[in-house]
């Protein structure tokens, strides 16, 4: 186990440092995040429809777009080179490498949103405020949720055609899911409502995060192998 | 005599077998006191969204013994399966509106049943559009078989939300706790037009399969 979680590190750091060194990517994601943002506010009329009835939605649908174009990267690094083949070859166990994957995904999908979630609160004026924490909680659960499956799903395309095109044709129907139960609980945050409104569908994320890191982590090795 | 032909014959069998339940249905099965002949659909309706579901789940249960066995046959078997669920999900998607415009006065509604009937029929579609994109026929069954336990996973959790949202869908009537809650007559319908789309799931995927079965000799040729 400890083993498995080193070595998941590794690979997780080998990622992370890349894309915190070259940062094309990042910073790509970065500004489509906030451009994305910048054209829900003029997609609105703003006298008609008040923000705070379009915010879960706008967070939300520029969370997953921004999560997809980070998920089409994470395994296209891994075919220059043939660099796929050496981490295949080097005595890596394919779990660790999944494992590894989905750290390096979630820390830039994390950054993205770190980014994104204040300048969605500058735009919009949306008060979240008195929710930050349970607000956080939805997006680090919904986040695991959209990459868990993205990982799995990104290791598949990058060896078909037209792979740009593939992994949101094959995740967008995963993603729905998650989105649905985090536009729920985020609506009711941002709506005053209790927590204990809110707690059911932070539970039903839980379980998918559960369910879907442990169908990836087992069926990832069936993805890379020969 | 050969695999498509038997497949031919049983998909006739089934047309000639499903024509008799609408004889039953419309002649001798009584009339739905609110709904009127706008209910007789439902004989199609129903039967058509639970072959779909037994489609999508025989996918999933072709892939992960395909990925313990490694048998062309199961990949064979899953990608026919997948091709006529999603014949069938287009029938439930077909005659839903159908019913629903004179129900409920609109075709479409957002509704959690609707949504996730729509959600099975990408997932089937994505399925093939990802089949399609793999040239290398073993990667290709891998993909699709991990991509089909994936699929019939998220239908597990879909059908766990379905309750958990408000709807104006009818409930289930037959698989229920309690009795049935439908006449016998309508009952007895409602089985033989299961049992005949049983046939016709059968017979299209006998055909189905032997397509699959010519276009993997021809790629050895």
């Amino acid at each position: 186990m400890r083993e498995l979680l080193e070595q998941a590190w590794t690979v997780a750091r080998k990622d992370l440092v890349l894309e915190f060194r070259t940062r094309t990517a990042l910073l790509s994601a970065v500004v489509f995040t906030a451009l994305v943002l910048t054209v829900f506010n003029f997609g609105r009329d703003p006298t008609a429809v008040a923000t705070i009835d379009l915010a879960p939605s706008i967070l939300w649908v520029t969370f997953t777009f921004a999560a997809m174009l980070a998920l089409n990267r994470a395994f296209q690094l891994e075919l220059e080179n043939g660099a796929l083949e050496g981490l295949l070859v080097s005595p890596l166990s394919r779990h660790s490498l999944y494992l590894g994957k989905l750290l390096a995904n979630l820390g830039f999908v994390g950054v993205v949103e770190a980014v994104g979630l204040p300048l969605f609160v500058l735009f919009f004026d949306v008060p979240v405020g008195p929710v930050l924490f349970p607000l956080i909680a939805v997006i680090a659960l919904a986040t695991v949720g959209f990459v868990s499956v993205g990982t799995l799903f990104s290791a598949m395309v990058v060896r078909t055609r037209f792979a740009e095109l593939m992994l949101p044709v094959l995740l967008l129907p995963f993603l729905l899911l998650p989105l649905t139960y985090a536009v729920q609980a985020t609506a009711r945050l941002l709506g005053g409502r209790p927590l204990s409104e809110v707690s059911g569908w932070l539970k039903l994320l839980a379980a998918y995060d559960l369910v879907f890191v442990a169908v990836a982590l087992l069926l990832f090795p069936h993805t890379v192998d020969e | 005599m050969s695999l498509a032909q038997k497949g031919r014959r049983v998909v006739l069998s089934g047309l000639l077998l499903l024509g008799g339940v609408y004889v039953r249905a419309l002649a001798f099965t009584p009339v739905e006191r609110f709904q009127g002949p706008a209910q007789k659909i439902f004989y199609l309706h129903v039967p058509a969204a639970v072959t779909t579901e037994l489609a999508v789940i025989l996918v999933g249960l072709a892939g992960v013994f395909f990925l313990f066995l490694k048998d062309p046959r199961l990949d064979r078997f899953a990608e026919a399966s997948a091709e006529v669920g999603t014949v069938f999900a287009g029938i439930v998607l077909t005659t839903g509106p159908i019913w629903g415009k004179p129900i409920w006065g609109t075709w479409w509604t957002w509704d959690a049943r609707l949504t996730s009937t729509l959600f099975l029929f990408f997932l089937l579609i994505s399925y093939h559009v990802l089949r399609g994109a793999v040239t290398d026929a073993g990667l290709r069954a891998r993909y699709g078989a991990v991509l089909g336990i994936c699929a019939v996973v998220l239908v597990g959790f879909i059908h766990l939300s379905v309750y958990l949202f408000p709807t104006l869908h009818p409930q289930p009537i037959v698989l229920r706790p309690g009795k049935p809650g439908l006449p016998p007559e309508m009952l007895v319908t409602l089985l033989m037009s299961f049992g005949v789309f049983l046939v016709l799931y059968v017979g299209f995927v006998m055909q189905r399969y032997a397509i699959a079965l010519q276009r993997d000799a021809s790629a050895h040729v």
